[in-house]
């Protein structure tokens, strides 16, 4: 049973909220031409790691907001709670999200429009 | 009736005496006690027969660890098994039994178990009820199902109340003994919002069972001036009878409170009792110790007890549990005992004190380095046998033992997030160790300080810790002056004999067993446990565990440190169900929905059914119909014949508003909305991101940036969670806001030849709904009955010539009355989900049946519907090989020849194949008779079915032994080119 402050409604009970999942999975766009191998990358592949997870909530009962949330699977200490569309802030956050395979995957990149992925690339090189 | 055994004295209310049965045996006592003082007040010893050997127990504890005094209490539908008479507070009338005997407690036949032990040992079931396997359902299972448990339910419903409900605090404190006391005291005091939670229902722990000094006055009565001071703050919430029972994460901790279980029956408008939930910035666990006994042969007898138990009963309820006791103990503790049954005249047989350097005693005859090696007496100790320092024997009579085998510390709360107890040596006792919960803190006794000042000193200093790290100031706090004795312990376990010495009394475990499971290679604690069940009855091994890890560490040659202890879990104490439950019961177990011409179909006598949580109307059967389908072909003759009304509210309606809801709609649906005109309808089809269809619905545009979808009943909850997923974690940017609006608007379906009539009498005149004004698939916003806003929308379920009429769902009561009222001249006729069903399975439209999680618009014949020039959800993969396969699942009719039935579920055979599994072509979804073709038909889906017309196929159900045979037609058995809806 946890007590998770919803960034909206403030702290409520677990009861109260659904859990989404992993975080951070961004959906392919329609013009990239992914394999299907990829493309399960996107739909079916989630992590399930021990220690901090970078997840996706819902105040199902509440304000039906989504928001992120890094909590840890072992304690369930809640390190943060983060809107939609936006990455951790924590330093725990931000190294689970940086390390995640997902980062490197062409479902992934798919998500981004083409010339910014390519911008991005350049700057890199 | 006298009290043989009450003495002078006590915590009792002489003043208030009360009357109670014990196995239809009237006895007194007094308020104050309970159910077990009271019967060792009135010489009661036997009380209940052990679980597997049916052998006579006795009353062992003073506490809610107690697991042999079980007993049934109350009568009808109040009869509650296994209740702790240690835990029962005696009031007037009070009815209690004996449980797991036959004919009687005195005499009872399955006692021979006890003869036939050597077979019975641990594990004896995974050995014994193998063989043969024909056995295992008919004769194994009824036997053990017989033989299993100790008392039984009444088998009526609870009449009472349970409730649940909510509380904060700075400070949780968990044990009204000294210790947590003097913590609430010390936080209270300071200004912190304060709960105290007691199981018991006098505050003071073992207080209430010493003879001791705190601050100068009697421990007990300062204990009841704490209470007081503490009852008396407006900070301070102080709840006997409640015990923690679980710690959850974030401080939040579950709390059982006994309302009203002291009472015969609640008061009005109390429940029973309360599942607290309490959310705790801090908490202290204060739960004291419990002290173990020592395991010899046939220590199992009634009268032999733990000495604290023994004192607690002489000095809180004036109650001997014998005229003469003798006292067995391996530390300090027992000559305590000694000291008190002295002072309240309680004759002393002997201390036998296992420790050769024993202190000399002056109340009674000592036998130091001596132990207590067997016990004999029929339902009762008589006799205990000695085995003297020199080696020699001796016989000592005696009514009671009080047993001291030292102190446990109650630690179970520290586990509950798999923290793991650790062992200290010289109190010889497991100590909270690592993964105590974050915000827990343990005083007292529960922490191994067992002395009166040494708690009461932890629980000031505990509870200033917490505060401090709460940033509340504490100005002074003091510790009242107390007894502070040190313990001198010298473990014994066991005493080493040919017989059986019992360690888990209540489950019947005894140290051969766990020899037995050291044998057989069970060395491992958790593997112990399971093996024997050591520990699995219902203290959770509180009065056992420590002995039975001790024993398998002497076999193991390792110490108790390294041999470690189980963790125990939620909850604490025996919980009933009901009070997990809650209010959540019958029809408040979840909510029931009723569509807003519920009232008025109840008026028409409908049958109502279950659909999700909605009652819906089934049929509404008229005078003289004996079987539902007279009913439900009499509606769907009338509604194709001239018009027929059904209530559609349950359908999910979600509204969608903003710049880019037309885009959003294109990405969630398989086929294109941007492009709808304004005032019309379109059918869409929503797939998941794998490529299967969601589900499916109408949804008509209402003005340029404003949509109306509609979903099945089933999924109106799971398509707007999945809609508002897209929306806030797919696609953030786009400006577009849901709503459901299912609850809003009252929706009914008017259908048949005669529709429109029926509408123009009550859309208002100047909405002209005329074939050319408002064609097929048209939506508008009009008013009905002189100028109630209404939607109307000429969509069609059934085939026919149709409307769905929407007005506000305050309306809709009166809506389908009107309706009623104008359809008079039309014969206009309600019907219900059943002939909803059959005219959709006539027109073939497909529902939840079809779309079950399997199926793709490629099966449904929509391949079309999936548009590749947009993108949208599950485009992607509805493109893969295998589900564009041209031998794939097709969705076709199916029509019963020869008299045959079509039933759901069925499997289709071609007609001279095997029927096995490689030769399944296909499976029947829905089935219906068809009053309007006259025939059993159904929809289904098999393989090539769109090629395969006219065919002949077998519908095997072997699950209800049944088969058919069927010819596979068009799934449109009704106007196939939709001329009755245009019409």
């Amino acid at each position: 049973m946890l007590l998770i402050t919803c960034p909206y409604c403030g702290p409520r009970d677990e009861s109260e909220f659904s859990c989404g999942g992993e975080a951070h999975i961004a959906r392919p766009l329609a013009e990239s031409s992914l394999t299907d191998a990829e493309f399960a990358d996107y739909l079916f592949l989630r992590d399930n790691p021990k220690g901090l997870f970078l997840e996706r909530w819902r105040h199902a009962a509440g304000c039906r907001r989504w928001f992120n949330m890094a909590r840890d699977t072992v304690t369930h200490e809640i390190v943060e709670i983060y809107p939609m569309g936006s990455g951790p802030a924590s330093k725990a956050g931000k190294a689970a999200h940086a390390a995640s395979w997902r980062r490197d995957t062409a479902a992934e990149a798919a998500s981004k429009p083409a010339h910014k992925s390519r911008a991005k690339k350049d700057k890199v090189s | 009736m006298t009290q043989v055994n009450r003495l002078d004295g006590g915590l009792i209310d002489r003043d208030t005496p009360l009357d109670f049965t014990f196995d239809g045996r009237r006895y007194g006592g007094f308020a104050g006690d309970t159910l077990a003082s009271a019967l060792l007040a009135n010489g009661v010893r036997l009380v209940g027969r052990s679980f597997k050997y049916h052998r006579p127990r006795g009353i062992i504890s003073a506490g809610s660890e107690e697991p042999n005094a079980l007993v049934e209490l109350r009568e009808g539908a109040r009869r509650e098994p296994n209740s702790r008479a240690t835990m029962t507070e005696l009031h007037d009338g009070l009815v209690a039994r004996s449980q797991n005997r036959f004919p009687s407690l005195g005499f009872d036949l399955m006692a021979v178990n006890d003869r036939f032990s050597a077979f019975l040992g641990a594990g004896f079931y995974y050995k014994t009820f193998m063989w043969p396997k024909a056995f295992w359902e008919r004769v194994y299972e009824p036997l053990i199902r017989q033989a299993a448990g100790l008392g039984a339910l009444s088998g009526d419903p609870d009449p009472d109340v349970y409730d649940r409900g909510f509380r904060h605090c700075d400070l949780l404190v968990i044990g009204a003994g000294p210790a947590g006391l003097m913590a609430a005291l010390t936080a209270g005091r300071a200004g912190a919002e304060v709960i105290l939670v007691d199981e018991d229902f006098r505050a003071g722990g073992r207080l209430t069972m010493e003879r001791e000094t705190v601050a100068g006055i009697n421990g007990a009565d300062w204990a009841a001036e704490a209470a007081a001071e503490l009852v008396s703050m407006p900070n301070v919430r102080v709840m006997p009878r409640s015990t923690a029972i679980g710690v959850f994460d974030h401080g939040i901790y579950s709390v059982l409170e006994r309302v009203a279980d002291h009472l015969p029956v609640p008061r009005e408008g109390t429940p029973r009792q309360i599942l607290w939930r309490v959310y705790a910035k801090r908490a202290i666990l204060a739960a004291g110790a419990t002290e173990r006994l020592i395991a010899f042969d046939n220590n199992d007898r009634p009268g032999i007890m733990q000495a604290s138990a023994v004192r607690g009963y002489v000095n809180r309820w004036a109650a001997a549990p014998a005229e003469r006791i003798a006292i067995f103990t391996n530390n300090d503790d027992g000559h305590r005992t000694a000291a008190d049954l002295a002072a309240a005249g309680v004759e002393i047989a002997a201390i036998i004190d296992s420790r050769p350097d024993a202190p000399a005693s002056d109340v009674a005859e000592l036998f130091a380095g001596a132990v207590v090696s067997n016990s004999s007496g029929r339902r009762g100790v008589g006799h205990v046998t000695l085995r003297l320092a020199d080696g020699g024997r001796k016989h000592v009579s005696c009514g009671a033992l009080a047993v001291s085998g030292g102190w446990n510390p109650n630690v179970h709360l520290t586990c509950h997030h798999r923290g793991r107890p650790q062992w200290q040596e010289n109190i010889a006792a497991f100590v909270p160790g690592d993964g105590v919960p974050p915000g827990l803190a343990v005083a007292g006794a529960a922490r191994g300080i067992f002395s009166t000042a040494g708690a009461l000193a932890d629980g000031r200093d505990q509870a200033l810790a917490q505060l401090a790290e709460l940033g509340i100031k504490v100005t002074s706090a003091t510790v009242p002056e107390a007894d502070d004795t040190p313990v001198k312990i010298t473990p014994l376990w066991h005493v080493g004999g040919t017989g059986r010495a019992w360690l888990d009394q209540q489950n019947d475990v005894t140290v051969k067993d766990v020899g037995l499971a050291h044998q057989e290679n069970f060395r491992a604690v958790e593997h112990l446990k399971r093996y024997t069940t050591l520990g699995m009855a219902g203290d959770q091994g509180r009065t056992s565990n420590v002995l039975g890890l001790a024993v398998m560490a002497e076999l193991t040659g390792k110490t108790i440190a390294d041999t470690g202890t189980t963790i125990y879990r939620p909850p604490y104490t025996p919980t009933p169900i009901a009070a997990f439950a809650g209010r959540s019961v019958g029809r408040n177990f979840r909510p029931t929905r009723l569509p807003p011409s519920h009232h008025w179909a109840a008026e028409q006598g409908a049958v109502f059914v279950e659909a999700g949580s909605w009652m819906r109307a089934q049929w509404f059967p008229r005078e003289g119909e004996v079987h539902w389908r007279e009913s439900v072909d009499r509606e769907v003759l009338a509604t194709r014949r001239s018009v027929g009304v059904c209530d559609v509210s349950t359908l999910g309606k979600i509204d969608i508003q903003g710049n880019d809801a037309g885009a959003f709609l294109d990405l969630v649906y398989s086929n294109r909305f941007s492009t709808l005109p304004v005032g019309r309808t379109r059918y869409g089809l929503m797939l998941r991101e794998d490529g299967m269809v969601m589900d499916d619905g109408t949804t008509a545009r209402l003005g340029e940036t404003h949509y109306l979808m509609t979903t099945t009943t089933a999924n109106a909850v799971g398509v707007y969670r999945h809609l508002e997923f897209v929306r806030q974690c797919l696609r953030p940017d786009m400006d577009v806001q849901l709503i459901s609006a299912t609850d809003s608007w009252a929706q009914f379906a008017v259908a048949g030849p005669n529709a429109r009539r029926v509408l123009q009498a009550v859309v208002d005149s100047q909405h002209d709904i005329s074939n050319e004004a408002f064609p097929f698939m048209a939506c508008r916003a009009i008013s009905v009955c002189g100028g109630v806003p209404a939607r109307l929308f000429r969509i069609s379920f059934s085939g026919e010539l149709a409307y769905e009429i929407a007005v506000p769902a305050r309306y809709g009561d009166a809506m389908i009355r009107a309706l009623m009222a104008a359809g008079e001249p039309h014969d206009i006729t309600p019907y219900g989900t059943e002939a909803l069903g059959v005219m959709r399975i006539e027109k073939g439209h497909v529902t939840g049946n079809e779309l079950n999680g399997t199926i793709t618009a490629h099966n449904l014949g929509m391949a079309k519907m999936v548009s590749t020039k947009k993108d949208s959800i599950g485009a992607v993969l509805a493109g893969r090989e295998a589900l564009v396969a041209e031998d794939g699942l097709c969705l076709v009719g199916l029509q019963a020849i020869d008299g045959d039935h079509v039933t759901a579920g069925a499997h289709m055979f071609a007609e001279s194949t095997p029927v096995d599994a490689a030769h399944d072509e296909g499976y029947v979804t829905s089935a219906a008779w068809s009053p309007h073709i006259g025939a059993s038909i159904g929809l289904g889906f098999i393989v090539r079915g769109a090629n395969r017309h006219g065919e002949t196929v077998r519908l095997m159900n072997p699950l209800e032994g049944r088969s058919a045979r069927a010819r596979i037609c068009s799934p449109h058995f009704i106007d196939p080119e939709g001329e009755r809806l245009r019409g």
